[in-house]
């Protein structure tokens, strides 16, 4: 599904405070996997899932992803592999408030098909069913909890059927309670559809519930 | 109704930013009220300088040439003319003067050619004597040519005979009225005795006191022209042509050709003037629309960071994200100027109610042609977009990764 190898990136090149964040990370995420990316803060960690989340280019090193070799491709493509195959969830989920929540969980298949199409409307109300938000589908992001808001954020993340998913601290900012119901529906959605997750958390117990634990450590992966 | 992608997010983007839209709206819809009405005023005042200045002249006039002396050499070729004495310019009748007159008629852009007569004379009654200006015509041409029944005042615009009619100022230097007689005399030592048939005002004093519309014949009897004319007077179709038919006729006739241009050069230069001064106030109000414009979206786009940011990693590509921004500035500005529209409608009608000739008649009238609404939507449009450009692009080269982390 991904696989990156020798990845390295810097910032600040050829200037006096130029910094290489990662120093070459090997990393193989197979089809359905649910990873857990942890590290101290300062680790690399973001800077590790925008590479792979394809914000990013990598200073050297390939990132493979659905077997393409992102380095060839150009910004267009870019953006095009970034909006079909993978979903992104947000630790401060960053709903579009403009939008209702329903219309948030369609935005993905409005910008793939140019208009709101009745498929996009019929997927958003599905996946806005199964994250147990259906009679929410009409609120404003501001109208609703921050719980509710997070589930909103995956539905969205899944409205393109992506076969990866980056989570950049999905449950960051929720009380254990509710933070364990997001887990629990990350994870029902990786066992119902086979979505492969990369999720970066600081919550070891929460990591300790993937299949496997990514430890990155001053930008090299430890384990 | 389905809209684009694009369409949306920018509706949806102005909508949330409701204050601000609203302000920048607002600015639009005043801005293009002043340039939709400084236009209309100023196109209308134009046209009525224009037509009370133009109203009682010949757009061309069709002279002879100017009498010159042309030095001659003596055979001997060593003496030369030292001074030359520039000729008198006699009345005289234009050479041919009914085929130039058929030659000009058949002119396109030429709608009317009236010959006429003029020389000078004294109007006499009882002890009072004036000075006056013959203007020996055939009505019916000339009244092709200048409106001059609409200036009638008494009596009618009977020329005929030995009808005359005459200016108010000379009526009354005169003591005469409608029906009177009056005796004309000129240089040539020949005279007549006419009856004023009517009395006429073109609100200028002078011409008031001199003209006095005789037939042509009795104007060439009296002026000893006999089946000549002095002029030939033309009306053309557009006004701001008449410099170029009056270079054209005068190349294919010979004869000397002057337009209303060359003999009004300061009402032509208060005109132009009038133009551009209108166009560097339009210049600025739009420059004004467009920078408040270009303000307000930049503001926008730093609100709207993190929009941006969460849209690019859905995958929608900066190009996408400019326009967004694009149509933001385009809708805005064509919002503005439709509400703009009705506002300068009403302006117009206001000041025509105020801006009022001597007589008091509206100076203007109180309409704007729809023409120039659709252009002002269109230009307000084109402009709002370009205003865009500059925030648009910041937009679309927002680092998704920054704006999502900092939005």
């Amino acid at each position: 599904m991904l696989r990156l190898a020798g990845v390295r990136k810097s910032y600040n090149i050829g200037t006096p405070v130029e910094a290489e964040i990662l120093h070459g990370i090997d990393l193989t995420i197979e089809p359905g996997e649910f990873a857990a990316l942890v590290g101290p803060s300062g680790s690399g960690k973001s800077t590790l899932l925008n590479i792979v989340g394809l914000l990013e280019r990598p200073t050297s090193g390939q990132v493979l992803i659905a077997g393409r070799d992102t380095g060839t491709l150009d910004e267009a493509a870019l953006t095009e592999l970034r909006g079909r195959t993978l979903g992104f969830v947000f630790q401060f989920h960053h709903l579009l408030p403009a939008f209702t929540a329903l219309e948030n969980v369609m935005m993905p298949t409005i910008i793939d098909r140019g208009v709101a199409d009745e498929a996009g409307k019929a997927r958003a109300r599905e996946l806005l069913e199964l994250v147990g938000l259906a009679e929410h589908a009409y609120k404003k992001p501001t109208h609703l909890s921050g719980g509710q808001q997070q589930r909103v954020a995956i539905a969205r993340a899944l409205t393109m059927n992506p076969p990866l998913v980056l989570a950049d601290e999905p449950t960051g900012n929720l009380d254990t309670h509710t933070a364990d119901e997001i887990f629990a529906l990350l994870r029902d959605v990786n066992r119902e559809h086979r979505t492969a997750f990369v999720i970066v958390t600081h919550d070891p117990r929460l990591a300790q519930r993937c299949d496997r634990q990514v430890e990155l450590v001053d930008g090299l992966i430890r384990r | 109704m389905k809209l684009p992608f694009e369409l949306l997010v920018a509706l949806r983007f102005l909508r949330e930013g409701r204050m601000q839209t609203l302000l920048i709206v607002g600015g639009v819809t005043i801005g293009v009220a002043v340039i939709v009405f400084l236009t209309a005023l100023i196109t209308g005042l134009q046209s009525s300088i224009i037509a009370r200045t133009l109203g009682s002249q010949a757009h061309v006039v069709i002279l002879p040439p100017e009498e010159i002396n042309v030095p001659v050499l003596d055979r001997s070729q060593e003496a030369v003319a030292a001074a030359i004495q520039k000729r008198a310019q006699r009345l005289r009748s234009i050479d041919q003067w009914e085929a130039v007159l058929r030659q000009v008629e058949r002119t396109p852009s030429v709608l009317a050619a009236s010959p006429m007569v003029a020389g000078p004379a004294f109007a006499t009654r009882g002890t009072a004597s004036k000075s006056v200006a013959l203007l020996g015509i055939e009505p019916e041409r000339y009244e092709n040519v200048v409106k001059i029944r609409e200036y009638m005042i008494a009596g009618d615009f009977r020329v005929q005979g030995t009808d005359a009619v005459i200016g108010i100022e000379l009526a009354k230097d005169l003591g005469a009225t409608v029906g009177d007689k009056i005796r004309l005399a000129t240089a040539e030592n020949r005279d007549d005795v006419v009856t004023i048939a009517g009395i006429f005002d073109i609100g200028v004093k002078d011409l008031n006191r001199r003209w006095v519309f005789i037939t042509i014949k009795l104007a060439q009897n009296l002026l000893d022209l006999a089946g000549g004319v002095s002029n030939i007077d033309l009306r053309v179709d557009r006004l701001f042509e008449a410099e170029r038919i009056a270079n054209l006729l005068q190349a294919q006739t010979g004869l000397k050709v002057e337009s209303w241009m060359q003999t009004n050069p300061q009402l032509l230069a208060a005109l132009r003037n009038q133009t551009i001064t209108n166009g560097l106030i339009r210049g600025f109000v739009i420059l004004i629309v467009a920078l408040g414009i270009a303000s307000v979206l930049v503001v926008s786009v730093v609100q709207k960071q993190r929009e941006i940011g969460i849209l690019r990693a859905m995958g929608t590509s900066p190009r996408r994200i400019m326009t967004i921004f694009l149509l933001q500035g385009g809708m805005v500005a064509l919002a503005g100027s439709i509400a703009g529209s009705p506002l300068a409608a009403l302006l117009v009608r206001l000041f025509s109610t105020i801006y009022r000739t001597g007589d008091g008649k509206p100076l203007f009238a109180p309409e704007v042609e729809p023409t120039l609404f659709f252009i002002a939507w269109g230009v307000a449009a084109a402009v709002g977009v370009i205003a865009a450009v500059i925030p648009a692009r910041r937009a679309a080269h927002l680092d998704p990764v920054v704006a999502i982390r900092y939005g």
